[in-house]
C-alpha cells in the first residue's frame, strides 16, 4: 500500500514534468500533422470564403501530373544522395583530425564549428555573394586556372544544386564532426595500445577499433543528416527560390511556396504527407539496415 | 494510480491551453478597445513615411479626443501575414493599409468593408489610387508609384539614338535599334538591366507585366476573368516572352542582375536600367540621368499602378469612425506630406500644386503623368495571389532561357485550374 501510495506521488510528478513538453508537442506537432493529413484530402485554402470540401485524392493526382513536384523530388533525394555519405564521411576525416593530442586542436576543432552556430540564412547570403559570377568562388577559380573558368553558378541549372551542396556540407559538417567526436572519446584508449603493441597500423586501427566503436554514432548521424538533407529549405528560398528552371526546387520548398504565397493549403498538405511518408520510408530503412544484428 | 495520472495530465493540459488563451488574449490587437480605433500600418521600416501615418492620426486625435485613433506600424515583410493570421483570429484593426493587388483577394474573403467614400472625392484621385472590386470602392491611397526606363542620356545621344517622351514613346524596333547601338558602343558592360536580382515575387509581376501588356498579352483575360488561356500563351505573349529572353540571350540584361540594379547604373555600369519611383532620388548622382517611359510594343506603352492604400475591416465595431477617419484624411495636405517625405506621387492634382516639382513642367512631373496615361492596375481579381505567383515563375523561368511556349501553357494550365477550382472566384 505504502510502495503504492510512493508510486503514485511519483507517477503524478513524473507526469507534471513531462507536461510542458507534451502539450507543447502535442499542439505543435500532432495537432498540425493531424491538420494536414486531413486537409490533404480537403481543397482548403490560405484566404477564401468558400466552406471547406471534401475532394478525396484529387490533391495526390494533381501531384502526379506535377512536373515541379517530380523535379523537386529527384533534386531532393539527389540532394541527400551526395551529402549523407559525403558529409559524415568529411565530418568524421576532421573528427579523426581534430581527435590527436596536440597543441591548438581547440582552434580548429572551434573554427570548424564557427559555420555551425552561424545563422543558416547569413550563410546562404554570403554564399550568394561569392557564387556571383564576379564573386569570390570565381576570382579564386581565375587566379587558380589563370581565367580558363568561369561559371555562373547559381543561375546555371548544371551547378546550381550542386553549389548548394557544397556550401551545405560546409556549414553542417562541423556539427557532425563533433558528434564524431564524442564518439571516438568513448573509444577506450588502451585498445589502440594493445593494437599497436600487436603491431597493428594506423589504418587497421581504424579499421578494426574505430570504426566498430563508433557503432551507435554512425546510425544517429546517418539518421540525423538524411532527415536534415530532405528537408532542405533554407539554403534554396535565401540563394535561388528554386530557380533556374526547377533545378534547386525541393518538396518543402514546394510546398512552402504552394502553401504560403499561392494560398493553397491543401496541395500543400498533400505535398508535406507525401514528405513525411518518404522520411518515415528513409528512417525505417535506415533503422532495418543498421538494426543490431544478433551475431 | 491510473486515473490520478490521468486526471494530472488533464489539468496539465487544461492550464497549458488557459496560460495560452491567456496569453492570447492579454495582446489586444483587436479593432477597438474602449474608445479607440487601431490603424495597422505596413511602413515600420520606414521612417519618414510612418512620421506622415503617425502625424494623420495626431491630427485625427487632436480634433476627436473621444474617438482617438491608435497606429501600429509592422515590417513590411510581415504585414501580409500579420493581417491574414488577424483576420482568422477575428483581430483585424478598423483601420489598415493594404497593397493595392492584394485589396481584392481580401474584399472576397470578407476582411474588407466597402468603403463610404464620396464621389466627388474619389474623382480627384489618381485612377489608380482607387482599389475596387465587383463595382464597389474597398481601398484609396495617399499616393503612387510609377515604373520608369532610367537612362544615361549622354549613351543615347552617343549612340545616335532618339530620347523618347511620354507623347512619343519608342517603338520596340526603336528600342531594339537603341539596345544594339548603345551595346556596340562598348563603353558599359550592361546595356539595360532588367533588374532581375529580385527574389521576391512582385517586382517579376509589378515590374514585367507592363511589357507584356504593351505587346497586347496580359495575366488574365480582362472581360472575363475566367481564364488566362489566350492572353497569356498565345501569340503575342509568345513575342513577349521571346523578347525578354532575347534581352538576356543578346546579352543587354544580365540572367540575374546583382541586387541593386540601380547602384550598379549609377555607378556607370549599365546604360539604361528598368526601375521605379522609388529609386528617382538617387537619379541626381547621375549627371546626365533621365527617366523614359517603357518603349511600346503596339499596345501602346504602359506601367504598373497601384500601391498602398487604405481600407476599413468589416469586423470594425465602428465602421462610421473608420470611414470618417479616411474621408478627413484623404486632403491634399496630407498626400503632399507623403510627396514631401518620399520618392511618391502624390494621389491628386490638388496635392501636386503644393509640392515643388510636381506642377505642371516640374522636374518630377513625368512620373505623375506617366502614371496618368500609361498606368495599368494589376488584374483586379480575388484571385491575384495566384496569379502573380505563376506569373513571376513564369517570367523567372523564360528570363533563365526555359522554352518560352511550354512554359506560358502551363502557367495558362495551372491558372486555369485555379480559377475552376475556386468557381472562378465569385465572376
Amino acid at each position: 500500500m505504502r510502495a503504492r501510495m510512493q508510486g503514485g506521488g511519483q507517477g503524478r510528478t513524473g507526469l507534471l514534468m513531462v507536461a510542458p513538453a507534451g502539450v507543447l508537442l502535442i499542439l505543435f506537432f500532432f495537432v498540425p500533422v493531424a491538420l494536414g493529413f486531413a486537409l490533404s484530402f480537403t481543397d482548403a485554402r490560405l484566404i477564401s470564403p468558400k466552406p471547406l470540401e471534401f475532394v478525396g485524392l484529387e490533391n495526390f493526382q494533381r501531384l502526379l501530373d506535377d512536373p515541379v513536384f517530380w523535379t523537386s523530388l529527384r533534386n531532393t533525394l539527389f540532394f541527400a544522395a551526395v551529402i549523407v555519405p559525403a558529409q559524415s564521411g568529411f565530418a568524421l576525416l576532421l573528427a579523426v583530425l581534430v581527435n590527436v593530442k596536440m597543441r591548438g586542436t581547440n582552434l580548429f576543432r572551434m573554427l570548424y564549428f564557427v559555420p555551425v552556430v552561424t545563422s543558416i540564412v547569413v550563410v546562404s547570403i554570403l554564399w550568394r555573394f561569392m557564387y556571383q559570377p564576379d564573386g569570390l568562388v570565381n576570382s579564386m577559380l581565375h587566379w587558380m586556372t589563370g581565367n580558363v573558368v568561369r561559371v555562373d553558378w547559381l543561375n546555371d541549372t548544371s551547378t546550381a544544386l550542386p553549389a548548394i551542396m557544397f556550401m551545405s556540407a560546409w556549414q553542417a559538417v562541423g556539427f557532425h564532426m563533433v558528434i564524431w567526436l564524442a564518439g571516438l572519446q568513448t573509444i577506450p584508449g588502451e585498445l589502440y595500445e594493445a593494437a599497436e603493441i600487436d603491431g597493428a597500423g594506423r589504418w587497421h586501427q581504424f579499421r578494426f577499433i574505430t570504426w566498430p566503436g563508433l557503432r551507435s554514432t554512425r546510425t544517429f548521424i546517418l539518421v540525423t543528416i538524411t532527415i536534415a538533407a530532405l528537408s532542405l529549405f533554407t539554403q534554396i528560398h535565401v540563394m535561388t527560390g528554386g530557380g533556374p528552371l526547377d533545378a534547386t526546387s525541393t518538396v518543402v520548398f514546394q510546398a512552402v511556396r504552394v502553401g504560403y504565397q499561392q494560398q493553397q493549403t491543401a496541395y500543400a498538405s498533400a505535398i508535406s504527407l507525401v514528405f513525411f511518408l518518404l522520411v518515415l520510408a528513409v528512417s525505417l530503412i535506415q533503422r532495418w539496415l543498421t538494426r543490431e544484428r544478433s551475431a | 494510480m491510473r486515473m490520478s495520472a490521468k486526471r494530472t495530465l488533464r489539468w496539465g493540459v487544461a492550464a497549458a491551453l488557459v496560460a495560452a488563451a491567456a496569453a492570447c488574449g492579454s495582446d489586444n490587437a483587436g479593432g477597438s478597445s474602449g474608445d479607440s480605433l487601431t490603424l495597422w500600418t505596413h511602413n515600420a521600416g520606414n521612417p519618414q513615411e510612418l512620421a506622415v501615418v503617425e502625424q494623420i492620426a495626431a491630427d485625427w486625435n487632436a480634433a476627436h479626443p473621444d474617438k482617438k485613433v491608435t497606429v501600429r506600424a509592422f515590417p513590411q515583410a510581415a504585414y501580409n501575414e500579420a493581417v491574414v493570421s488577424a483576420a482568422t483570429a477575428k483581430k483585424l484593426p478598423c483601420i489598415l493599409d493594404t497593397d493595392a493587388p492584394t485589396v481584392p483577394n481580401w474584399a472576397y474573403a470578407g476582411y474588407l468593408e466597402p468603403l463610404d467614400i464620396p464621389d466627388d472625392l474619389l474623382a480627384k484621385q489618381l485612377p489608380s489610387t482607387v482599389g475596387k472590386y465587383q463595382g464597389k470602392t474597398y481601398s484609396v491611397g495617399y499616393y503612387e508609384a510609377a515604373l520608369g526606363l532610367f537612362a544615361r542620356k549622354s549613351a543615347l545621344t552617343a549612340a545616335g539614338v532618339r530620347v523618347p517622351t511620354l507623347e512619343q514613346p519608342w517603338t520596340g524596333a526603336e528600342f531594339d535599334q537603341a539596345l544594339q547601338k548603345v551595346k556596340a558602343g562598348g563603353k558599359y558592360p550592361i546595356t539595360f538591366d532588367l533588374g532581375t536580382g529580385d527574389t521576391g515575387t512582385e517586382w517579376w509581376t509589378y515590374g514585367y507585366s507592363p511589357f507584356l501588356q504593351s505587346f497586347g498579352g496580359d495575366l488574365i483575360d480582362r472581360t472575363s476573368y475566367k481564364s488566362a488561356s489566350g492572353v497569356l500563351n498565345g501569340d503575342k505573349a509568345l513575342a513577349w516572352a521571346t523578347w525578354m529572353q532575347g534581352l538576356v540571350k543578346k546579352g543587354y540584361s544580365p540572367q540575374k542582375s546583382s541586387a541593386d540594379a540601380f547602384a550598379d547604373f549609377v555607378n556607370g555600369k549599365s546604360a539604361m536600367v528598368w526601375s521605379g519611383i522609388w529609386n528617382s532620388g538617387s537619379l541626381s548622382k547621375v549627371d546626365d540621368g533621365v527617366v523614359l517611359p517603357p518603349p511600346d510594343f503596339g499596345n501602346g506603352a504602359k506601367v504598373g499602378g497601384g500601391s498602398w492604400q487604405w481600407a476599413v475591416s468589416s469586423s470594425c465595431p465602428d465602421k462610421a469612425t473608420a470611414m470618417e477617419y479616411l474621408r478627413t484624411s484623404l486632403t491634399a495636405k496630407n498626400m503632399a506630406a507623403f510627396a514631401q517625405k518620399q520618392n511618391v506621387i502624390p494621389a491628386s492634382e490638388e496635392a501636386a500644386a503644393l509640392v515643388p516639382g510636381w506642377q505642371p513642367g516640374g522636374e518630377k512631373r513625368f512620373f505623375l503623368d506617366e502614371s496618368k496615361e500609361l498606368a495599368m492596375v494589376r488584374p483586379p481579381t480575388p484571385g491575384y495571389p495566384y496569379l502573380t505567383t505563376t506569373f513571376a515563375k513564369a517570367t523567372q523561368d523564360i528570363v533563365a532561357g526555359g522554352d518560352p511556349k511550354q512554359i506560358l501553357d502551363r502557367a495558362v494550365a495551372e491558372i486555369d485550374r485555379d480559377l475552376k477550382s475556386n468557381d472562378y472566384y465569385g465572376f
